[in-house]
């Protein structure tokens, strides 16, 4: 029932928001922003760590074709929930910096958003985690393609077009999978879509080769992988801060998860066959996100690319099959969230107060603004992950898994951590240091609501770097389940 | 029966409305009247009952489609106020044409007997024919009366003809006996199988035409563009859901042997193919809306035609439901879309992309329509229309047909980038001098809008009110 409150709260508070208009809305949106936390919080401390489903609940929704609104909460679960009652807060707090048209508007589609994306991290039945995919991708494209930049309608069209077409080769391969297993429990259909009927099918192997693809198609789009990548940094680009921090922050989260949650465990011959090219293709980005973050000279763009680099990594320790590439994927995910967001987050203000966001205009923040400078530097740190902060734990589990796997791919994954301190480090030298220009002249420091927004993030940081026993401890439970899946055939 | 009797009865009174010039009366009592005959219609739910000798039949499957069709009615009648408003001094007939047809679709989801067919495709047909030239002194309205009759005519004696042959070949109109000489053949039926197939096949030309499904849909854009916008949403819903119930009741009722199949499956399976590509691939190229929701219109018949393909022996089965529902989500889409495309087309008198720029800023409630309507009809989840392609492909792969839903797939995401094409402009591009004013709009239509809106929403949420209904 927690779920159902989970799920349905954001969506009903943005109806609700429809109250309010303007900056009046924002109290309001926070408010119920925080409700949600609140809420998550309560099932991340009632959680029992035994890492079956839980808070399940289960209704018949469409029964003539056995299709059921089932959610539930293992480990893996809840810990992405978490992190988007986290960082949705904290995203509407980012919001507020800037003067958006139709506020209201605004706060009712990131509500919204949340919706279906706590509905994708609980999904239990095939459909209705199609179903959710989709409902966290329609609030997206207005966010991004009405208050984007100039070039929004074309960089939001191609986003919307590339991820609705692999959705729907996602969508054709789950009717396949429906059509192979066997009656609902109440008898009344043919069929059904519960997670579980679609783990117990055993398919040959040559059918799971090719519905691997079918299902792989959305995800790999969404995460994304290369050669799926070429709408990411145009919309990141493009999009309104707030609307970068959701698709980089969260969204792409929902790739990684539907892999370990409805891909490996349904087509396991499937993945086993394709696991050597994707975790090729995985290094591949690896290498040329971080080659083309280095040249990169507008600070978005660049973040962009480093996100496309360090999602290769989480991608290849999924495809290692693996424990620890697993449990370094699900920490990953969180460290990597609240990372990418803060890093968002700063080049966001930067651009506020300088009206630009290219590399070579900028330089001498480090005088004018020193609390802006720790804040980069620690957000910073955990991105290239140096020891102690959140990304060491992620990186080295994930670096460790595909090592396992196969040396030499660990070793070149590798090379992701060097990279990323050249091309960050770089990007924080040009920026922070060096001579002012004359768009740095009146720069000021953070303001309290801003480093008010920044500290949860960097306490989470220093979190997971020094305790990641805290979350690992929840995902192990699922992702040793989810392995068993894999193995069993 | 009784809403046959009831929109009978009420047409005739509505022309009397007309004699005494009460044009302010005329919208409430339509849609008092609509509404009224919508409640009966359902009081005949669970009933099964024949009338005029087994003619019509009116059961589950005649009521439920018999409610889409009278909905539509009722939700698409407000925007007909510009009508009003003017003082159009013939609405009373206008209405009361309406009336009529609706008699004639209610004839067409509820026949047993090829002659109540064929009355109610005319009824249906003769009305359209007369609304499609109403605004008379627009000499492409005069157009597309003069094609949609001239067509119209010519399709309908193909049909007739089709009926003859039928009749010639198995002695008899009613469907059910049509069946039954199909599938025992008499002494001598082997020499008369010809008579049979050809019978058939032209039949199925009749309705494909009257469904405006390719190769017989030529006539859809251009009277659609002429065709004042009130009526061609009456097209490309009412006629098109009573015709889809009329095609599967055929198909179902009286050719349902396998010697039968083997002639019209292949033939509606060539069509539906011909006609998603066409629908689809026509809409991108059009830079009207209303062209391009002529071609939508086009390539839903494709969607709806695979529906047909995958039939499974009965009224009641997926195939059935899947109709149903795709009905009742396209319907309630499209009168949305053409109900937002008139009010900004009378309001800027424009009917290209360019005229709906900036309208999220100057018509919130209009442009947020639009967009769940073209959601809806791009098959988006969270909308009826996502639920409507889901249970007709599943139909169509639990028959085995994924080759064709493999097809429909790509096609409708060809779909994608013309639907998107409205939502972009009203709310990606800016306000320029031609659009800076707000689109006038009632309280009636506000109200209608808000319920289709609401309708949409509902069916994307909850399908389960209407999957399996039958």
């Amino acid at each position: 029932m927690l779920t159902v409150l989970l799920l349905l709260w954001p969506v009903a508070a943005a109806l609700l928001l429809h109250f309010f208009k303007g900056r009046a809305a924002r109290v309001p949106a926070l408010g119920a922003a925080l409700v949600e936390f609140a809420l998550a919080a309560y099932a991340a401390f009632t959680f029992n760590t035994n890492n079956s489903g839980q808070f399940s609940f289960d209704l018949n929704w469409i029964p003539s074709a056995g299709i059921q609104f089932a959610v539930g909460m293992d480990g893996l679960s809840l810990l992405l929930v978490l992190l988007t009652a986290v960082l949705v807060p904290v995203i509407l707090l980012s919001a507020f910096r800037r003067n958006f048209e139709n506020e209201s508007v605004f706060y009712a589609l990131v509500l919204f958003m949340q919706t279906g994306l706590v509905g994708v991290f609980t999904a239990q039945d095939a459909f209705l985690f199609y179903f959710m995919w989709e409902v966290a991708l329609i609030p997206i494209y207005f966010l991004a393609g009405v208050w984007g930049g100039v070039n929004r309608a074309r960089v939001t069209f191609k986003f919307f077009l590339y991820t609705i077409i692999g959705s729907l080769f996602m969508l054709a391969g789950f009717v396949y999978l429906y059509f192979q297993t066997g009656p609902a429990a109440d008898g009344l259909s043919a069929h059904n879509s519960a997670l579980a009927s679609f783990y117990a099918l055993n398919l040959p192997v040559e059918t799971q080769i090719w519905v691997f693809w079918l299902i792989f198609a959305a995800f790999a789009v969404k995460m994304p992988i290369f050669p799926f990548h070429t709408w990411q940094p145009d919309t990141y680009t493009e999009a309104p801060a707030p609307a970068t921090m959701l698709l980089s922050g969260i969204m792409l989260k929902m790739g990684i998860y539907g892999c370990m949650r409805w891909l490996l465990p349904v087509v396991p011959a499937g993945t086993d066959y394709w696991q050597n090219l994707v975790l090729i293709l995985a290094i591949i980005g690896i290498i040329y996100g971080a080659i083309i973050a280095i040249r990169q000279q507008d600070v978005k763009r660049l973040i962009a690319y480093s996100s496309l680099s360090h999602v290769g990594l989480m991608i290849a320790g999924v495809f290692s099959l693996t424990q620890m590439g697993l449990q370094g994927a699900a920490i990953q995910m969180l460290a990597h969230g609240v990372n990418v967001v803060g890093m968002f987050f700063i080049a966001d203000a930067i651009e506020r107060r300088t009206g630009t966001r290219h590399i070579a205009d900028l330089g001498g923040l480090t005088r004018k603004a020193p609390v802006l400078t720790v804040c980069f530097l620690v957000l910073l740190l955990g991105t290239v992950a140096l020891p102690l902060t959140n990304g060491f734990v992620g990186e080295f589990l994930l670096l460790a898994g595909v090592y396992q796997f196969n040396h030499w791919m660990g070793a070149v994954a590798g090379v992701t951590i060097i990279l990323g301190a050249v091309y960050l480090l770089r990007m924080f030298q040009r920026v922070m240091l060096g001579p002012d220009s004359s768009f740095t002249e009146t720069f000021t420091d953070l303001t309290g609501s801003e480093l008010a927004l920044l500290v949860p993030l960097i306490v989470l940081v220093f979190w997971i770097g020094l305790f990641p026993n805290t979350f690992l401890h929840l995902s192990e439970g699922s992702v040793m389940n989810i392995l068993n899946e894999v193995v069993k055939r | 029966m009784n809403s046959i009797i009831l929109l009978s009865v009420l047409g005739l009174g509505n022309l009397f409305l007309g004699f005494r010039r009460s044009n302010r009366l005329l919208l409430p009592v339509m849609m008092l009247i609509l509404g009224l005959v919508l409640t009966v219609n359902f009081l005949d739910w669970g009933t099964s009952e024949s009338f005029f000798h087994g003619m019509l039949t009116i059961d589950n499957f005649s009521v439920a489609f018999t409610g889409i069709v009278l909905l539509t009615a009722l939700v698409l009648i407000p925007f007909s106020q510009k009508y009003v408003l003017d003082g159009e001094s013939n609405l009373a007939e206008y209405y009361s044409l309406l009336l009529f047809s609706l008699v004639g679709a209610i004839m067409l989801v509820s026949y047993n007997h090829l002659l109540m067919l064929f009355l109610g495709i005319e009824i249906l047909s003769v009305a359209m024919y007369v609304l499609a030239g109403s605004d008379k002194r627009n000499l492409r309205s005069n157009e597309a009366a003069l094609k949609y009759f001239l067509m119209g005519a010519f399709f309908t004696g193909i049909l007739l003809f089709g009926m003859a042959l039928l009749y010639g070949a198995t002695g008899t109109f009613v469907l059910s006996e049509i069946s039954f000489a199909v599938q025992n053949p008499a002494p001598g039926f082997e020499s008369l199988k010809p008579m049979l197939y050809i019978g058939m096949l032209l039949m199925l030309i009749g309705i494909g035409f009257k469904v405006s499904a390719a190769p017989f849909h030529f006539w859809t854009p251009d009277v659609y563009e002429g065709t004042p916008t009130f009526f061609a949403a009456f097209m490309s819903t009412i006629v098109k859901t009573a015709g889809f119930a009329a095609f599967l009741k055929l198909l179902v009722q009286a050719f349902p042997a396998a010697n039968a199949q083997g002639i019209w499956l292949p033939t509606l399976t060539a069509m539906c193919v011909l006609t998603l590509l066409i629908g689809n691939v026509g809409a991108v190229a059009q830079t009207s809306i209303k062209r391009m929701l002529a071609y939508s219109s086009i390539s839903h018949a494709g969607y709806l035609l695979i529906a047909l393909v995958a039939y499974n022996g009965q009224l009641e089965g997926a195939s059935a439901n899947g109709i149903l529902f795709y009905s009742l989500a396209y319907s309630v889409a499209t009168v949305a879309a053409f109900g937002v495309v008139k009010l900004v087309a009378d309001a800027r008198m424009r009917e290209d992309y360019n005229g709906l720029n900036g309208l999220a800023k100057t018509n919130p409630l209009l442009a947020f329509s639009l967009t769940v309507s073209m959601l809806s009809l791009a098959g988006i989840p969270l909308t009826g229309g996502f639920f409507g392609k889901f249970f007709v492909f599943s139909a169509a792969v639990e028959n085995g047909y994924i080759g064709l839903v493999v097809f429909a797939v790509v096609m409708s995401m060809v779909s994608i980038y013309y639907y998107l094409r409205p939502i972009i402009a009203m709310y990606m591009r800016d306000i320029d001098a031609e659009t800076a004013e707000a689109v006038p709009v009632t309280t009636f239509q506000a109200g209608a809008l808000l319920l289709l809106v609401a309708l949409t929403v509902l069916l994307g949420v909850l399908p389960g009110l209407v999957a399996g209904a039958l």
